[in-house]
Order: C-alpha cells, then structure tokens, then sequence
C-alpha cells in the first residue's frame, strides 16, 4: 500500500514537471495571466467610466424629464438618453463572444492587436451591465434625499456628487463586485481572438502534453484565487463604508 | 417678502392647487391646516419649487421665483425646509450634514460653517451629537438637526412640512420648542401642520386648505373660535 502511494506520487511528480518546469511551460501561464490581468483591468476602468455616464444621462432624463423646460438642452438629454438605451439593449441582447469576434473581424479588422481589442469589447460590454447597476443604486435612494440637497441650494451636480453618489455605492458595491467577478471569468473567452489569456495558455500545455488534468486544475485555481482576494478586497471596503450604519 | 398669484399645480389630470393668492409678509408666522390631500403640502414645496407650479406666480422679494432665467439654486439658499421624514443624509455625521451645504456653495469656511453649527447645535442641546450619525438619534433629534441644519444657511424663510407628523408623540414637544424658539427670534415661518395647539399659539394667521383652495383664513382665534366655514367647523370638530 505504502509503495502504491509512492508510485502515485511519483506520477504527479512527473506530470507536474512535464506540463509546468519542461521547457519552462509554466512561462505561459503566466504571461496568460498577465494578459487576462490587463484586460480585466482596462475593461473594468472603461466599464466604470461608461457606467456612470450612461446611469447619469439616464436617471438625469428620468429625473427631469417632467419638468425640464423645451429647448436644446432637453433634446440633447432625450437623444442621450434613447441612444444610451439602445446601446444598453444590443451589448445585453447579444453574447459577449460575438461582440468580440464582431470587434476582432469586423470593426478593427486591420488591427491585430488582440489585447487591446478585448479590452475594448469586454469594457464595452461590462458597462452596459455596470450602468444599470449605477441606475438601479440611484434610484434607490430616497427621494427625500435628493430634495433635502436641493431644498439647501446645492445644485443638481451637487446633490448627485455629495449626497446621492457616496450613498448609492454603498448600496451597489455587492453588485458591482459580483459583476467583476463576472468579467474576470468571462475574459477566458478572450482565446477565441487568438488572445493568449490565462485560459488559453491552459490550454496550449494541454495541447502539446496530452495532459488535461495538470493545466486545467492549475487554471481553475488561478482563477479562484483571483476571485477570493477580489471578494476579500470588497467585503473589507464594505465594512469601512458601513461606518455610518453602526448603531 | 413671498407673494404667490393664482397658483395652480396639478398633476396629470389630478389638479392640486386651483388658484392659491397668498401674501407672506416678512417676520409673519404662517400655520396652514387642512385635512390630507387638501394640497397644503404642494403649496409649500411650490414655494421653494420643488414642485413645478402649472401656471401662476410665485415673487421672493420681487424676483419672480417660476420665471425660467431665474437661479433657483440661489433663492433655495435663503430659504429653509425641514421635511415630515427629517431626510438628514445617512452618511455624514450631524456636524458633516450642518456643514455640507455652506461650505460647498462657498458661503462659509469650513471653519466658518463648523463655528456656526456648533451654537446652533448648543442652542437645540445637541452639541454632543455633533459626530453622531443620523442613525444613531431618535427621531425628535433627527428632526431638530435637521431645523438647525435648515438654519446653518442663514435663510431668510423657513418652510415646515408637517415636521411633527412623522415622531411619536413623546417626541413632538422637543421639535415644537425648538420651532416656538424660533418663531420668537423673528424668523418668518410658513408651517403645514396637524398641531392645532401649535397653530393656536404661534400662528400670526392660519389657513384652512381644501380641495386645492383656501376655504377660510384668519388669525388663529378667528379660524378655531370662530369658524365660519362649514367645512372648517366640520374638520375643527374632527382634530380638537
């Protein structure tokens, strides 16, 4: 029994050499991670960015929609806000992979920057999702907050800035968390452009060792780990922003 | 110092105000009662406009308030409101909500706006709270920072809606001092409320609402001794 385990032993021992020290294989996992690191992290800067102009124009048309007087300035905000809704309704309607591939092919075709592409598709993605989480977290504070900026003289820019905002990523900081979870795991199909990301680099090794056990545990738990500091990270700022909660 | 013509404000089809004159003259301490959906609530957010008056005018000082070139950003500086749900922001501490508004509009230093607070919180007996956060008080101290907090912008006007209305009852007295307090200061005041002792003694005039109108109005003796309207009998009856 003792030797069976050490035969067992010694056969991960050589797997491991084979998919990860041999010719330095391990090299490309993590050259993948660095790729699906930087894509994830351009992509979530652009989602946010997009996010919050979008919620903006969105819940700012809703907000004064009714009493906005007519002129230039409410068909500029109505137009915004139609062609925020159908951006919103495509990226939403369609699969994130089609949108790359539509992006690699199609829209930058002469380009065969690969990286650079997928963090543009995948921002472009994300902040269709992260607006509506934005729009969501706005329209649940109370009214009465809003009013009670304005009633002081604060202007619109204002209240949103100093009283509206600070509130609503409290509320919406799980959510959007969840959504970068979303977007790290779903920056995998990033291979599909010929990107070499985490999950592509898993894969190449498997290809050229026959072992599938090796890589793909190995990037199953990259990923994990990933997600574990990224919720760690969260739950800790979380905890700093209930501050005002404590009773 | 507020003059308000032939107010309408409706909503949809539902028409809330049909046609309010009305003229606050400053130092006056203006009591509106009426029963609930009378429209005496709307009246007083058209008064600051947070309400989007349909048709008619409303002048402060002279300025025409419903005028589109006018800043109301400015007018709302020089007028208080304290809301029925108090509405203090959750997360800044009371000193921080006093604070907030002056120093952000450039009309204090921080230093300015914090001197201010802290005697307008030692004259509400608040002083300690001053790093509480809004969750941590009840609601008659909710509502009283939240008058100071009114006061911390010097207003000129301030605008009461029903703020008793939303406290138990053990708590409304604190609330009503802190307003009877500044009623003697000389501040002008238009209060919406159900206190009818309140109105009886602080009101200069009291109006009755209904239906989008004023049916009677008078000083307060007038209005609860003698009323002359029947509807204003009938709901006197029904609150005393």
């Amino acid at each position: 029994m003792f030797t069976g385990l050490a035969t067992w032993f010694e056969g991960i021992k050589a797997e491991f050499i084979l998919n990860f020290i041999d010719k330095d294989r391990w090299m490309l996992l993590w050259k993948g991670l660095q790729n699906t690191l930087i894509i994830t992290l351009f992509a979530l800067l652009i989602g946010i960015a997009l996010g919050i102009v979008i919620a903006t124009v969105r819940t700012t048309w809703d907000k004064n929609e009714l009493t906005m007087r007519k002129g230039i300035g409410r068909f500029c905000l109505k137009l915004a806000d139609w062609l925020c809704r159908v951006y919103t309704t495509i990226i939403r309607g369609t699969p994130v992979v089609i949108q790359l591939m539509i992006m690699y092919y199609i829209i930058f075709a002469s380009s065969d920057n690969g990286v650079l592409i997928a963090i543009v598709a995948f921002g472009l993605n994300s902040g269709a999702y992260v607006s509506e989480i934005f729009r969501g977290g706005i329209l649940s504070i109370d009214k009465g907050q809003f009013e009670a900026g304005r009633s002081l003289g604060l202007s619109y820019v204002q209240t949103m800035i100093h009283i509206i905002t600070p509130q609503m990523l409290k509320v919406v900081l799980p959510t959007l968390a969840n959504e970068f979870i979303v977007l790290i795991k779903e920056t995998s199909v990033a291979g599909y452009v010929a990107v070499m990301d985490l999950t592509f680099a898993g894969n190449r090794i498997r290809g050229v060792t026959y072992s599938a056990f090796m890589p793909l545990l190995a990037v199953a738990l990259i990923y994990l780990i990933m997600v574990m500091f990224l919720t760690w990270l969260v739950g800790k700022l979380e905890r700093r922003l209930r501050q005002s909660d404590n009773r | 110092m507020i003059t308000v013509k032939n107010l309408h404000k409706s909503f949809g089809q539902l028409e809330v105000l049909k046609g309010i004159d009305q003229h606050i003259s400053p130092g006056e301490k203006l009591v509106v009662i009426g029963p609930s959906g009378s429209g005496k609530s709307t009246f007083l957010r058209c008064l600051n406009l947070l309400e989007l008056p349909t048709d008619g005018q409303i002048l402060f000082e002279g300025t025409d308030i419903t005028d589109p070139k006018c800043d109301i950003n400015k007018i709302r500086r020089r007028m208080g409101m304290v809301f029925q749900q108090f509405n203090l922001f959750p997360h800044l501490t009371v000193m921080q909500n006093m604070t907030l508004a002056p120093v952000k509009l450039g009309l204090m230093s921080k230093d300015e706006a914090v001197q201010k607070a802290t005697a307008l919180l030692t004259r509400v007996g608040l002083l300690e709270k001053a790093k509480a956060y809004p969750k941590q008080l009840s609601g008659g101290q909710q509502q009283r920072i939240a008058i100071v907090r009114a006061l911390c912008m010097n207003p000129d006007v301030m605008l009461f809606d029903e703020p008793t209305s939303a406290l138990d009852p053990e708590m409304v007295g604190e609330v009503l001092d802190v307003m009877k307090q500044l009623a003697q200061d000389g501040m002008t005041m238009v209060v919406v409320t159900h206190e009818m002792g309140f109105a009886r003694e602080v009101g200069d005039r009291v109006l009755f609402m209904d239906e989008g109108v004023v049916l009677e109005e008078g000083t307060p003796a007038e209005i609860f001794t003698n009323p002359k309207n029947p509807r204003t009998q009938d709901f006197l009856h029904k609150v005393l």
